[in-house]
């Protein structure tokens, strides 16, 4: 692990997160991701939102960037449209990407772009003391929802899959191994991967519907993570209550840079090789 | 030469450590315990080197190695207090 101290800022160490907080782990497992590859830290950048899992980027020593609420994705579509060459990586929240940032995430799903988005789901708004998320469980407990929420929630990895992403993959904080490699593979898709990292706050969702300590959050990911190759072999009510993990979702297909690239390109050849009379207008409108 | 059983020692963190318990739940051996609300392995002997602590720790605060690997002394800033006291002054 010394190995992997080289990409963080170690003197913001300790974090801010709470004990037992599961964001740690998940960036645990990207940096362990990113060094497994031997990317070069200069080349990578880190986007994130607002929240405590958007608080991730400050922690790594790479270029990184923490932007405005649910649009950390916006920016990241920035940086890699004018520097396509640069690894771009976004570190959101459940609430950073479904509720405010939804909108962005959907887009960016359906271009195609090459960014890796890690979507920290703790199925709450953790930092501003547990209001419930767009991927709050229906029945559970939110500040906003005393009662129970009466929503149904998003199933994140289908509309990512339904949005146009290309590689869509679900780890949690538990299954740390499968996370790291889930990374991995998404950091080696050039397209819109998505990896949602199910992880625990065991301050607000986990003392609002009195499930006990983080190690408590920890056995009930053990318990209702299904791996989607075991699963396939088990008969549906076996899986009523469940959610699959692993890899959900990988086919290839053209990258929004580079069609974006392959059409200047053309374009530019048009026109250079203009030769004079009726010109054909590309743009002017009036 | 015997086949030797590998041995494992654990490099500790204290100051990044929050003492939240995961590694000690999760290990399949029971070789960490809390002392004193930080993480303390009790019983390296047992330790099968599988890194599951390692892994999940949401704060970096403990690895596993290999006994004899050579490696030394963990270089990192977990020692480093970079707080700046209040009482500081700047001439
Ligand atoms: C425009 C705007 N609206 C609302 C907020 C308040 N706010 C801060 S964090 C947050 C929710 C974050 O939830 P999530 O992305 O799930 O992160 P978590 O803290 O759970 O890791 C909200 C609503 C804000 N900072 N900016
Ligand atoms: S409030 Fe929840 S999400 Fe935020 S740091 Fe604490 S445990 Fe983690
Ligand atoms: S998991 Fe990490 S922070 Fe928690 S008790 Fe163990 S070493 Fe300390
Ligand atoms: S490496 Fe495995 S056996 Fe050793 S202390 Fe960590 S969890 Fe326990
Ligand atoms: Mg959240």
């Amino acid at each position: 692990m010394s190995d992997i101290l080289k990409y963080f800022r170690q003197n913001r160490l300790p974090h801010i997160w709470c004990p037992g907080c599961g964001h740690g782990t998940v960036t645990g497992a990207l940096v362990r991701a990113v060094g497994k590859l031997k990317l070069d830290k200069n080349k990578v950048v880190v986007v994130s939102g607002i929240g405590c899992s958007s608080r991730a980027p400050g922690y790594l020593d790479f270029d990184t960037l923490h932007t405005a609420h649910g649009r950390a994705l916006a920016f990241a579509t920035g940086i890699k449209l004018s520097r396509p060459e640069l690894k771009v990586i976004v570190m959101t929240g459940d609430g950073d990407c479904t509720a405010i940032g939804g909108n962005h995430f959907i887009h960016a799903a359906r271009r195609n772009i090459d960014i890796t988005t890690i979507v920290m789901n703790n199925n709450i708004y953790g930092m501003t003391s547990g209001q419930y998320s767009p991927m709050t469980p229906k029945g559970m407990l939110g500040t906003t929802a005393p009662y129970g929420n009466v929503e149904r929630s998003f199933d994140l990895a289908k509309l990512a899959v339904a949005a146009g992403a290309t590689y869509v993959g679900r780890g949690t904080a538990y299954h740390a191994v499968l996370l790291e490699d889930l990374i991995e593979k998404a950091l080696l898709n050039k397209g819109f991967s998505v990896v949602e990292a199910v992880t625990q706050c065991p301050t607000y969702l986990g003392r609002k519907n009195k499930i006990g300590t983080a190690v408590d959050m920890l056995n009930w990911f053990k318990e209702s993570a299904v791996n989607v190759k075991a699963a396939a072999a088990l008969p549906p009510e076996r899986l009523a209550g469940k959610f699959l993990i692993g890899e959900l979702h990988n086919q290839p297909e053209p990258e929004f840079t580079a069609e974006y690239a392959a059409l200047v390109s053309q374009v530019r050849r048009k026109y250079d090789n203009f030769q004079g009379e009726v010109r054909e207008c590309g743009q002017n409108s009036d | 030469m015997s086949e030797q059983k590998k041995a494992y020692e654990h490099v500790i963190r204290e100051r990044w450590c929050k003492g939240c318990n995961i590694c000690v739940a999760f290990c399949p051996k029971q070789v960490l315990t809390l002392r004193n609300g930080k993480v303390f392995a009790e019983r390296p002997d047992q330790c099968i080197g599988c890194r599951l602590c390692e892994l999940r720790c949401p704060d970096f605060a403990i690895e596993v190695r290999e006994r004899g690997s050579g490696e030394g002394e963990s270089r990192d800033a977990s020692n480093v207090d970079y707080e700046i006291k209040p009482e500081a002054h700047h001439d």
